[in-house]
């Protein structure tokens, strides 16, 4: 009810609303791997269906007034749009710090030029410590050695650089590796990340489910980095959820200090939203993001505590963790009120854990890739 | 967090990719990291906009208690402390390392 003064939750509770620090805006879900644990939707975006760059450059206008600060530029491979430069020096104009999320493929020398001093920060991403490893991941051939010579060309220009790992039961032995490789390219930080089970990487659970003994070890292999490297390179961790005692707080709490903007202008308050039913999300083409960030439906649903359901209503980590993943409650316990089924509080927990357990002991290495859908002819 | 004393002789300096931002929605200052924002005081304000990657850390001290009248050993133990943190967070270098000020 857009006339109504106060903002209410999705069970008509009033809630209260800051402002966003961080935006992601997904240029475009097009991407030349097929990492078969992308967070992009499984229903992806078509090209056509793209904001063009001025439509961009009027979102960053329109997120530093309402208070954004950070933008990370993402997709699909931010790479895959050409007018790129563009893209990125409309949200510098706009006064936001510039993060460009990338696997590197189809960035050259030239095109890295064009971004200095232009974008604050590059965030690599890594799927592997080598060319098996990597180029069988992502679906792409070559994609190793490019992704290193990207890296290589990047340091030569100065760009700070955080690698982004993302692990799993394939690749997670070799951390101490990944952590190598970044101190060699000379990254500031890395992040290490488990796969977050949504989307693609539900497809894939029994090949890339870790196992405990893989996340105690990795645990062990990030503490001993954190204490030998402190100083000079930092380290992020993100566990498995399912094996921690208490789910995390997913976006700092729903609609409180992010948002995400797809590629065909459509504003969500996380990645996944969209596979809550129910949700309607409105459009920066049609609406402004201050009216959608401050009054939107979506975003107020799950704003504050008064939409949680016990165990999470009188629980002392509510404001903690927020009960968790929305996307997740509404993906295993069919309710997104719901507590986050990887919180050892929620009845459903002993089941999803023992479910990860037995995903974890297949011996499965079938990766069912992320692909686009062809666009229908005529 | 180190315990190690950062010489007086190092020249700190924010480098590329972290730099002080004036937040004008919220009415404070922010120092804009990879992936992080950290809200200011006019302490941590201060000092930051002292590093010019010219200056040592004395003369930085030095600059600080001039400007705001306060005896050397507070300001000193602040500026370590502020400094050492942000130094285990990669967001502060000291002259000589690689990255280059910003």
């Amino acid at each position: 009810m857009r006339d109504d003064p106060a903002p209410r939750d999705i069970d008509g509770n009033p809630v209260r609303v800051g402002l966003p620090m961080a935006m992601l805006a997904e240029l475009t879900h097009r991407c030349p791997l097929a990492c078969p644990y992308c967070s992009n939707p499984v229903e992806l975006t078509r090209a056509s269906a793209e904001l063009k760059a001025a439509e961009w450059a009027e979102v960053f206008r329109q997120a530093a007034g309402l208070g954004v600060l950070q933008v990370h530029l993402s997709g699909g491979e931010p790479a895959s749009r050409r007018d790129l430069a563009e893209i990125a020096a409309s949200a510098r104009d706009a006064g936001l710090y510039v993060n460009l999320i990338t696997s590197g493929i189809g960035l050259t020398e030239a095109r890295l030029r064009e971004l200095d001093g232009v974008v604050d920060h590059i965030q690599l991403s890594l799927q592997g410590i080598d060319a098996e490893m990597a180029d069988w991941i992502s679906g792409y051939g070559g994609s190793f050695a490019r992704k290193m010579q990207v890296a290589q060309w990047s340091r030569a220009i100065g760009f700070p650089m955080t690698l982004n790992a993302v692990v799993h039961r394939q690749n997670l032995d070799r951390l101490p590796e990944m952590i190598d490789l970044a101190e060699e390219l000379g990254c500031r930080r890395i992040e290490v990340a488990t796969v977050q089970f949504h989307g693609w990487a539900d497809l894939n659970r029994r090949p890339l489910m870790p196992t405990q003994a893989q996340a105690t070890r990795a645990r062990e292999v990030v503490d001993e980095a954190r204490r030998r490297l402190q100083g000079r390179m930092v380290i992020d961790y993100v566990p498995a959820d399912h094996l921690a005692a208490f789910p995390k707080s997913c976006m700092g709490g729903w609609g409180s200090t992010g948002l995400n903007v797809a590629p065909d202008g459509t504003v969500l308050p996380c990645h996944a939203a969209q596979t809550i039913k129910g949700l309607a999300f409105e459009n920066v083409r049609e609406v402004p993001l201050a009216r959608i960030w401050h009054d939107g439906a979506a975003f107020n649903a799950f704003r504050g505590t008064g939409w949680m359901p016990e165990p999470c209503a009188s629980c002392e980590r509510r404001e903690i963790d927020f009960g968790g993943c929305r996307c997740q409650a509404m993906a295993l316990a069919g309710d997104a009120r719901a507590t986050d089924p990887v919180c050892s509080r929620s009845g459903l927990h002993a089941r999803l854990r023992a479910a990860a357990e037995a995903e974890a002991a297949s011996d499965s290495t079938v990766l069912v890739y992320r692909r686009m859908t062809r666009e229908k002819r005529g | 967090m180190s315990a190690d004393r950062i010489s007086g002789a190092a020249v700190p300096y924010l480098p590329r990719g972290v730099r002080l931002h004036d937040d004008r929605v919220r009415g404070i200052r922010v120092l804009l990291a990879p992936e992080r924002v950290i809200q200011l005081d006019p302490v941590g304000h201060a000092i930051l906009s002292e590093l010019d990657g010219k200056r040592s850390l004395a003369e930085v001290i030095e600059t600080l208690c001039t400007r705001y009248d306060a005896p050397p050993e507070q300001i000193e133990g602040d500026v370590q402390e502020f400094l050492r943190d942000l130094m285990d967070r990669r967001m502060v270098f000291l002259d000589g390392e690689a990255g280059g000020p910003a």
